[in-house]
Parts: C-alpha cells; sequence; structure tokens
C-alpha cells in the first residue's frame, strides 16, 4: 500500500499559557478536567489516524468538539502541542515558514464555513488570488481562474462581487478559489452549514460530482451527521478532542463504539445507508430465490424487491459470482430493529 | 437590614455621602484662605512657604493638608522645562555641515533634528502653499534668493481659483455623485466671492500636509500594534490621555521644541491626529473574521501579501473612517495653531476675535464651518464608496474623471489669460480674489450685532446677572469649599462601589496627581463649569433626543443634525456665544452647552435605536402604551449606549471649558493660554494639560466600567 497523504501519530492540541509543559508532565494521560483546573483548555486529546491518496475523510462533531482545530493544526493555522503529522512524508512540524509557505501554494486548499472571500475584489480575482500570490501573472491566473468559475458554474457572474451574491453562490466562489492550485489535499471547515438546507443539498451532490471528477485527498468538517453519511468514505467523530470512533458510515450504524457514537446512530434510517453487503450473510444455502441483488446496492433501493420474496436472496458481486445471501427478515431486522430501544 | 441586602448599591452610595458630607463639614475653611488669582507660583510673598524637591524650589500657599493637599508634584512642571531645555541647548553636541556658512558648527544633537524636522515641513507646507496660491519658496529652496531674482519667471504661478474649484467638484462627483460635486462646487465660490481664499488655500495646505502624514504613520502604528501586544500595551496609555487632552495643550510644548509656525503646528498635529487613526486602523484590523485570514493564509500569502493584499482592503472601512477622524482632527487643529503662528482661516479668525470684530469673525468662522462640512461629506463618502467593476468599460468611460479635471485645468487657465486683459487695474478676479476685493458681509453681520445689543441688552443683562449671582457663584463656592480629602473621598469610594479595588486605585491615583499640582483650585473651577455644562447639555439631549425619536424622519433629521454640528471645530462656537452675551463666563457657558449638547443627543437615539426590533414587538404584543414602553423597555435597554452618550458630552465640555479659555475663565484652561505666550510655559503646559486628560479619565473610567458591567448584566453588546 502506497503511503498516506496525511498521517496523524497523537496529536495534541492544549489551548493556555504552560500548554506544552503541562503536556510533557502528563505523560500522554491528558484529562481534559485537571488540564481545566490548570487554565488550559483542551482542543484536541491523542488524535492519530492516516487518510490515504482519494478518500474523503469527514471528521464529524458538535461544537467544541475539537474537529475544527484538528483540521486547523494539519492545515498548521495552529501549531500543535503535541505529536506528529505528515503530509505526503513531510514533517509538517518542522518545516519552516517558507517550506510551509510553498506546501499551501500548490498542495493545499480549504474552503471556509462563512466562505472568507476577499470583499474588494471580484469572483474571478478572488478565485485568481491564490494564482496571483504564487507569482503567477494576471494574464495567466485570470484564464485559470475563468476554467474554474466554469467548473462550480458560475458562468456569467465572473465580475459580481462578493457582496452581489447568494451564499450559495458564494460558497462556489469559495471551492473554486481552494481549488485554483490544482491542490492534492483539499480542507473542507463546514463548507455547507451557513446554507439553507435545500441549497445544501444541491451543493453536497455537486461536491460529489466534483470529488469523483477529481479525486483529491479530502477532509471534511462538518457537524451533520446526515451530510457525514452521505458524503463520507471513512467519518471520524470527536467529542471533547477525542475520535470516539473512525470508521466506514456502515461500520458506525451497525457498531457503534461508544455509547455517545451510538446516539447519533439511532435516527438515522439505516436502508439509506447501509448497502446489502453490509447486512448479508456470507454463507449461501441451496433453497434460493431467483432474485439476485448486487452487494452495492443500498437497502432502500432493493428492499422492496427482497421484501416480497418468500426465499433467501442471493447477493452477487460485480462479476456477477454469488458471494452471499440475504434473508427477508433479515431486511426487517434492519430497518426496524435498531429503533426497538428508543421507548 | 434585609432592606440593606436588598439593595447593597444604594446603601454603600448613601453611607459614601454621608462620609463625604460629614468630612465637608468637619473641616473648616481656613481663615487665610481665598482663591488666588494671579498665577501663585509667580508671585513673591512671605507668606509662602517653600520645599525644593530634586533642586527645584516651589512656592507655595500652606494649608491644613484636609483642606489642600501641598503641590508636591510642583517641580513637575518646573522640572519638565529644564529637561526640555537641556536636551535642546547642551544634550549630545555633535559637528553638524551647514549649508549657508559652508563650515561645520557644533549643536546640540535634538535641536539639530528638530531643526531638520522643521525645515522639511516648512519646505512641504510651502510646496502644496505654492502650487495652491503661487510664490518663490519652493524654488528658492533648490535654487537660491540671488537666482530667482535673475530669473523671475521660475516663480510658481499657483492655480486660478476655478480650477481648484472644479477640481472640488469633480472630486466630489466621483465619489458620492452629484449633490456632493454641486455642494463642493457652491463652497469654493463662495469662499472665492467673499474673499477668503487665500486664508482657505492656507489652511488646505496644511490639512494637505497634516493628514497624509499623519494616515501613515497611525496606519504603521495601527499595524504594529496589531501584530504585537506589548506595543498595543505600551501604546495604550498613551492613546488613552490624548484622547481626552485638550488639543490646545498639546501645543505649549511644541514651541520649544519646535518654534512658532506652520510648520510647529503641522508637527503637532500629528500627535494629536495619529492616536484616533491607530485605534480606526486596530479596531478595522481586529474586526476582520479570522476565517478570511485564514483563508489568506491557505492561499499562501507570507506575511506582508497577508497585511496588504488581505487585512487592509478587508478592513478599508474602518480605515478610510480613521481617515475622516484624521482629516477632522488636522482641520481643527488647522484653526487652533493660530494661536503659535500657523496662517490660514484660524488665524483671521482669531484676530478678528481679538478686535471684537464679531462680523469678521463670523465670516472667517462660516468659511471654517462649510469647508469643514466639505471635507467630512467627502471623507465619508470615500469610506462609504464600494468598489465597482470598471473592466467592461471603454477608455473614456474608465478615464472620464481625468478628462474633465483636464478640461477643466484648461478652460481655467484660458479664462485666468483672458481675465489679465479684461481686468486690467490690476487684480484678475479670474485667478485669484483678493481680500479686500471680495463681497463682504461683515458690516452686515456687525450692524445685526448692533442690533441685537440695542434691542435685547436689558434682557440679556439681566439673564447673565441672574445666572452668575444666582446660580453660577454659589456654585463655584460649593465646589471650592470642598475640603481635598473629602474629594478623594468620595471619587475612591465611587470608584470602588463601581468597579471594585482595580477602579478605586486608578480613580484615585488620577485624582491625587491633579490634588498634588499646584492648580487644584483651578481644576475646581474646571470641573465646575464643565458639570454646569454637563448637566444642562445632558437635560437638553436627552429630552431632545427622545422626543425626535418618536418619528421616523425627525430622528434622521436630528442625527443629521448633529453630524454637521460636530464637524465644526469647538473654536468656532465661541463667535455666536460672543455675539449675544459678550466677554462673560456665560459665554462660555452657553458654548459649553451647545458644544456639549450634540453627543448627549445623538447617543440618546442610537441608544433608542439600538434596542431590537423584536423586543419591540414583544412589548408592542402584551399591550403596553406609548408611555410604558420607553420607561419599560426603551430606557432600561438603551441607557447603557446614553451613558457612553454621557462621557463623550463631558470630554467635549472639557474642551470647550479649556477652549473658552479664550474668552476669559479662572480655570486650567486660562493657564494653559497663558503659558503659551510664556516663555517657560512648556512645562506648565503640558502638565496643565495632563490635568484636564485626568479629569476627563476619571469619568471616563467610572462611566465606562459601569457601561460594562450594565451590558454584561443585561447581555447586550
Amino acid at each position: 500500500m502506497s503511503e498516506p497523504v496525511i498521517k496523524c501519530e497523537s496529536v495534541y492540541k492544549i489551548f493556555g499559557e504552560n500548554a506544552k509543559k503541562m503536556l510533557e508532565e502528563a505523560n500522554d494521560k491528558v484529562d481534559a478536567k485537571t488540564f481545566q483546573e490548570n487554565g488550559c483548555i483542551v482542543g484536541v486529546n491523542n488524535a492519530s489516524f492516516e487518510v490515504s491518496k482519494g478518500e474523503m475523510l469527514v471528521v464529524m462533531g458538535l461544537s467544541g468538539s475539537g474537529k475544527s482545530t484538528l483540521l486547523r493544526c494539519i492545515s498548521r493555522l495552529t501549531d500543535a502541542t503535541g505529536g506528529k503529522i505528515f503530509i505526503e512524508g513531510q514533517n509538517l512540524l518542522e518545516l519552516n515558514n517558507k517550506e510551509l509557505i510553498n506546501l499551501r501554494r500548490n498542495k493545499m486548499g480549504m474552503v471556509f464555513q462563512s466562505f472568507a472571500l476577499l470583499p474588494h475584489k471580484t469572483v474571478v480575482e478572488n478565485i485568481a488570488f491564490p494564482l496571483q500570490i504564487k507569482g503567477i501573472k494576471t494574464k495567466d491566473s485570470i484564464s485559470k481562474a475563468m476554467e474554474m468559475v466554469k467548473l462550480v458554474g458560475l458562468d456569467g457572474r465572473e465580475n459580481y462581487f462578493p457582496r452581489e451574491l447568494s451564499g450559495g453562490q458564494q460558497q462556489r466562489v469559495g471551492i473554486a478559489r481552494s481549488l485554483a492550485v490544482e491542490p492534492d489535499i483539499w480542507f473542507l471547515d463546514e463548507p455547507f452549514s451557513a446554507l439553507d438546507p435545500l441549497i445544501r443539498k444541491e451543493m453536497q451532490d455537486e461536491f460529489l460530482r466534483l470529488q469523483e471528477k477529481l479525486q483529491k485527498t479530502i477532509m471534511f468538517i462538518t457537524h451533520d451527521f446526515d451530510e457525514a453519511l452521505k458524503l463520507a468514505d471513512r467519518i471520524a467523530i470527536m467529542k471533547d478532542g477525542i475520535i470516539e470512533q473512525l470508521d466506514t458510515p456502515a461500520n458506525i450504524v451497525l457498531n457503534p463504539a461508544t455509547e455517545y457514537v451510538r446516539k447519533f446512530t439511532e435516527e438515522v434510517p439505516r436502508e439509506k445507508v447501509l448497502l446489502i453487503e453490509d447486512v448479508m450473510e456470507a454463507t449461501t444455502t441451496e433453497n434460493l430465490s431467483d432474485l439476485k441483488v448486487s452487494k452495492d446496492e443500498i437497502i432502500e433501493n432493493v428492499a422492496e424487491k427482497i421484501l416480497t420474496q418468500e426465499k433467501t436472496v442471493a447477493v452477487v458481486d460485480n462479476n456477477n459470482q454469488v458471494i452471499g445471501s440475504i434473508n427477508p427478515s433479515k431486511i426487517i431486522n434492519t430497518v426496524f430493529g435498531g429503533r426497538k430501544n428508543n421507548n | 437590614m434585609e432592606l440593606i441586602k436588598k439593595y447593597p448599591k444604594l446603601f454603600q452610595w448613601l453611607f459614601l455621602l454621608i462620609v463625604f458630607f460629614a468630612l465637608c463639614f468637619a473641616i473648616d475653611v481656613p481663615e487665610t484662605y481665598k482663591f488666588i488669582r494671579g498665577q501663585a507660583e509667580f508671585i513673591k510673598d512671605p507668606n509662602q512657604s517653600t520645599y525644593v524637591l530634586f533642586g527645584k524650589e516651589v512656592r507655595y500657599y500652606a494649608f491644613d493638608v484636609f483642606w489642600r493637599l501641598p503641590p508636591l508634584l510642583g517641580w513637575l512642571p518646573i522640572w519638565i522645562n529644564d529637561s526640555l531645555f537641556f536636551l535642546m541647548n547642551e544634550w549630545m553636541p555633535m559637528e553638524f555641515w551647514n549649508e549657508d556658512t559652508q563650515e561645520f558648527k557644533t549643536r546640540p544633537l535634538v535641536l539639530q533634528i528638530t531643526r531638520n524636522l522643521t525645515a522639511f515641513m516648512t519646505f512641504l507646507i510651502e510646496l502644496i502653499r505654492e502650487i495652491l496660491l503661487g510664490g518663490v519658496e519652493t524654488t528658492v529652496a533648490f535654487t537660491s534668493w540671488d537666482w530667482i531674482d535673475a530669473n523671475p519667471w521660475a516663480e510658481l504661478p499657483g492655480l486660478p481659483w476655478t480650477i481648484v474649484a472644479a477640481g472640488a467638484a469633480i472630486l466630489g462627483y466621483k465619489l458620492s455623485g452629484k449633490g456632493l460635486a454641486l455642494f463642493a462646487a457652491l463652497v469654493m465660490i463662495y469662499i472665492s466671492i467673499f474673499g477668503q481664499w487665500k486664508p482657505s488655500m492656507q489652511t488646505l495646505s496644511f490639512i494637505l500636509v497634516a493628514a497624509p502624514l499623519s494616515f501613515i504613520f497611525g496606519l504603521s502604528l495601527g499595524i504594529m500594534a496589531f501584530k504585537s501586544k506589548r506595543i498595543e500595551k505600551a501604546l495604550y496609555p498613551i492613546l488613552l490621555v490624548m484622547q481626552t487632552m485638550p488639543q490646545y495643550a498639546v501645543l505649549v510644548p511644541a514651541i520649544v521644541l519646535f518654534g512658532v509656525g506652520d510648520h510647529a503646528a503641522v508637527i503637532i498635529t500629528m500627535v494629536v491626529a495619529v492616536p484616533p487613526m491607530i485605534l480606526l486602523t486596530l479596531l478595522g484590523l481586529r474586526g476582520i473574521p479570522p476565517e478570511v485570514m485564514e483563508a489568506g493564509r491557505m492561499s499562501g500569502c507570507n506575511n506582508w501579501q497577508l497585511m496588504f493584499k488581505v487585512l487592509i482592503p478587508t478592513a478599508r472601512r474602518d480605515i478610510l473612517i480613521g481617515v475622516n477622524q484624521v482629516i477632522m482632527v488636522c482641520f481643527s487643529m488647522a484653526v487652533i495653531s493660530a494661536f503659535i503662528g500657523a496662517k490660514g482661516l484660524g488665524f483671521n479668525l482669531l484676530l478678528a476675535l481679538n478686535q471684537l470684530n464679531i462680523g469678521l469673525a463670523l465670516e472667517a468662522g462660516l468659511c471654517i464651518s462649510l469647508i469643514a462640512i466639505l471635507l467630512d461629506k467627502m471623507s465619508l463618502a470615500w469610506a462609504n464608496k464600494q468598489i465597482d467593476y470598471f473592466g467592461n468599460l471603454n477608455f473614456f468611460q474608465r478615464h472620464k474623471n481625468t478628462f474633465f479635471f483636464t478640461g477643466a485645468v484648461i478652460l481655467g487657465i484660458i479664462l485666468a489669460y483672458i481675465g489679465s486683459f479684461y481686468f486690467d487695474e490690476g487684480y484678475n478676479y479670474l485667478f485669484e480674489i483678493p481680500h479686500n476685493k471680495g463681497i463682504s458681509a461683515a458690516d452686515f453681520w456687525n450692524k445685526g450685532v448692533d442690533w441685537i445689543w440695542d434691542t435685547f441688552f436689558q434682557t440679556l443683562k439681566i439673564f447673565n446677572t441672574w445666572l452668575i449671582t444666582e446660580v453660577l457663584q454659589p456654585m463655584r463656592a460649593l465646589y471650592l469649599r470642598m475640603p481635598a480629602i473629602a474629594t478623594l473621598v468620595l471619587v475612591v469610594g465611587a470608584g470602588y462601589i463601581i468597579g471594585g479595588i482595580r477602579s478605586a486605585l486608578v480613580v484615585g491615583g488620577l485624582t491625587l496627581f491633579i490634588a498634588l499640582s499646584p492648580w487644584w483650585d483651578r481644576a475646581l473651577v474646571t470641573t465646575y463649569m464643565a458639570t454646569f455644562g454637563v448637566i444642562i447639555s445632558c437635560i437638553i439631549g436627552f429630552t431632545v433626543g427622545t422626543m425626535c425619536f418618536q418619528n421616523k424622519y425627525t430622528t434622521k433629521f436630528m442625527l443629521g443634525v448633529c453630524d454637521i454640528f460636530q464637524t465644526f471645530p469647538s473654536f468656532v462656537y465661541l463667535i455666536p456665544v460672543m455675539m449675544l452675551f459678550g466677554v462673560t463666563d456665560t459665554s462660555v457657558l452657553i458654548a459649553v452647552v451647545v458644544y456639549a449638547t450634540i453627543p448627549a443627543t445623538r447617543y440618546t437615539i442610537e441608544g433608542l435605536r439600538s434596542v431590537p426590533t423584536a423586543l419591540h414587538d414583544a412589548a408592542s404584543m402584551s399591550g403596553v402604551t406609548k408611555l410604558q414602553r420607553l420607561m419599560k423597555i426603551e430606557f432600561p435597554l438603551a441607557f447603557p449606549h446614553m451613558m457612553l452618550g454621557l462621557n463623550q458630552t463631558i470630554v467635549f465640555a472639557l474642551f470647550m471649558v479649556i477652549i473658552g479659555a479664550f474668552i476669559g475663565t479662572e480655570d486650567l484652561g486660562q493657564y494653559i493660554l497663558k503659558a503659551l505666550s510664556d516663555k517657560k510655559g512648556a512645562g506648565i503646559g503640558l502638565t496643565l494639560g495632563i490635568c484636564v486628560a485626568f479629569i476627563g479619565l476619571i469619568f471616563d473610567n467610572l462611566i465606562r466600567t459601569w457601561v460594562d458591567q450594565r451590558k454584561k448584566h443585561l447581555g447586550i453588546d
């Protein structure tokens, strides 16, 4: 397996005056309460994970859970108090200022919750800004920026000022700006949280379309569990600076690691998240129905068909080989079973 | 006991007042005490006591320490003076090359630096002045007097007034549109026709030098303060004192350092104009959302790019509001600087007031007011103007203002040329209308003043006498009757009740400084005049503000009126009151009231306006009457903001009381005025200025602390 693009080894971020000293004394056992008594606030507590090339890791947590802080440590907008962060094998925390600027100019792009556009520049100038900062000629940067304008579907509005755009349009500019330098790593900090629900859904679909085309390595921050399930390859759920669970959406829904995670999964409509593969039996019996379903189908899409069968249904892979089976009762259990404990 | 528990603050205040009055009655007025009308430190009198500290002999009248503290800080002005003298005349003598005599000369370092600085400033001012009015000084600076005698053609001709007027109108159009263009043109034409062109341009050239320099310094210091906490902490107390220091008082040390004239005035103007620029730069940079800064960083900006391509453009509006402040401060300083010999409108005004020629003063004052409004409107329009996209315009459209201006220049020159043939009696009216050839309304105004005096003399006199004998004298006597120790207890107690130990120590320290200076009595007189002004202003301001707030249009109208009146330099207010009440304390107090009513009214309206609409709706739905809504909802919520208005009112009142010294008062301001004409006045002037600033800061600290607590309590920001 190739080297991970982002790799974190027990990253800590602690705010406060003697943070560094306290962390050394704590001996890797950071307790938020004792730190708080000494005037320090724990932002990120022992985060270790890897993100491989082309993968989308969604970090989910409520406000104050440290998810944005974690992202800022990895983009080095703040310096981590302890631990190691590697970007494509380079130790991020050991880069000097010049190397860091170089890394940001060529490898990283970031989208912000409040768009963070420059009010005195037009759409196309905003998008061209990172290119011009790099020292690319105005003409070249503008033509490159125009490509980005088309990519995010803002043609015809390139000479508008941010104040003349709606929220959704402004975020499109933010996205285009972050992509202008063709970064390998794409950070998105709650990019859709400030938008209305309908626009948000539209932007999510647009975002998935873009990602299919671009295949960036992504860290996506959100407080919306549904959004995380919809977009993520893997989800990291954070609480009080600690990553409670890091897994695929299906595994998180099926096997929540902690009580905290389980509370999130309770309300989730499983049939919309889980694939047939996630709930099938790996064994096959003789007595199969004629229906065959693909292992990559979402349950919701095939549930009706399966439920009309009396016998167990065969599950096939991409090559139409039978790799397992699923009983209609299993579908019923999956869809309704999880909510039994609610009352 | 339960009452005390229920209203602890109330009982604390009651207790404080009881102690205060007990002290007042317990300590008798010493028999020898009298208000000294002359300058005590210069009178040699066998009754005086003396002491020597740091080698300085201080003379003073000794009283019981409870009644008046001995002036232990009396050595401070003398010491400041001697230090300045030492710096200027003795410290670090060095050899400097003298261009005129072509030899090395030994001079103290500071003297050489200040002389070079003044030479540079003089050059800048002359340059701009000669572009506007014509002259030879700039050419001489590069060549010599002999050369200019041989080549008289090299004299700068100056711009015809038509060109400057057209330029102002085009600038107005570019910044805001037709309305401002028309106003700018009218103001310029008025100035020219009424023969005020030369002094106006002198004042303008002063601002054109002082404002850009102040802007650059203010912006740089603001950026430095933004980047480094330490610099901010070091600057903060200076900024605070400068905000409440009367502009008048800074002039005094300027004379010692830089001499008398425009150059000294420009340098000292920068000292006054830089602090608001620093504050607004800081405010603007602080107000930038952190995400914008992060977006800049993630775009790969280095520090320089981040500051100049991201942060400063984003904070554009606040920074330009700073420019507006800088311009207005420069303008009011340009007027006041007349006291140290700056030329221009202020000088004419001062001269006219000295001669009690109200007509001339009014003319100059009107010009000053008009220019003030114009400058204010233009700089505000600049701040509020949003950048437009102009890539889709053709070459002519993009540069139309440049074309217009070029056209105006050509037309103006042609007109002036034609004029030189047409007006052959020596004055070219299309070039510049000289002072004595313009229309003058001075006679008209003077007649008007005479008529007012003839008609209302009795009424005014009765009012005047009543006010002085029945209100002012007793109030003043009451203030002077306070033993120093009682005042201290009152101030410290108030500080403790409002803001705890910290506040008590701060205000106590500030009061102690004044009490230990030789001018405690004068400070009391200043405070009494300011208090009187503030009380009347607040009553008027709160009433007018509340009444105007009842209607949308009157609200807007009143805020507009406040805006306009606020732009006038304080000195201008002395003209109409002198016209009506002559040279008395009443005049000063009425000027104080008029001037201080502006912030009182403005903050009342703004405070009432800041009450959220949701609360209005909620109140209406609970069925309140208009009066109930005002008393139960709007006043309590608007009160913190109104108190900030009180703070401003106090500062404005103090400034006016100090300026009022020009008419004749017996307070600190009078001493500052005297220090201006005194060779050894620098130390006295500076210490007096600090005293006035401290009076302002005492109230500022108390009010701000209270407002912050109250706002936190109400949960509003």
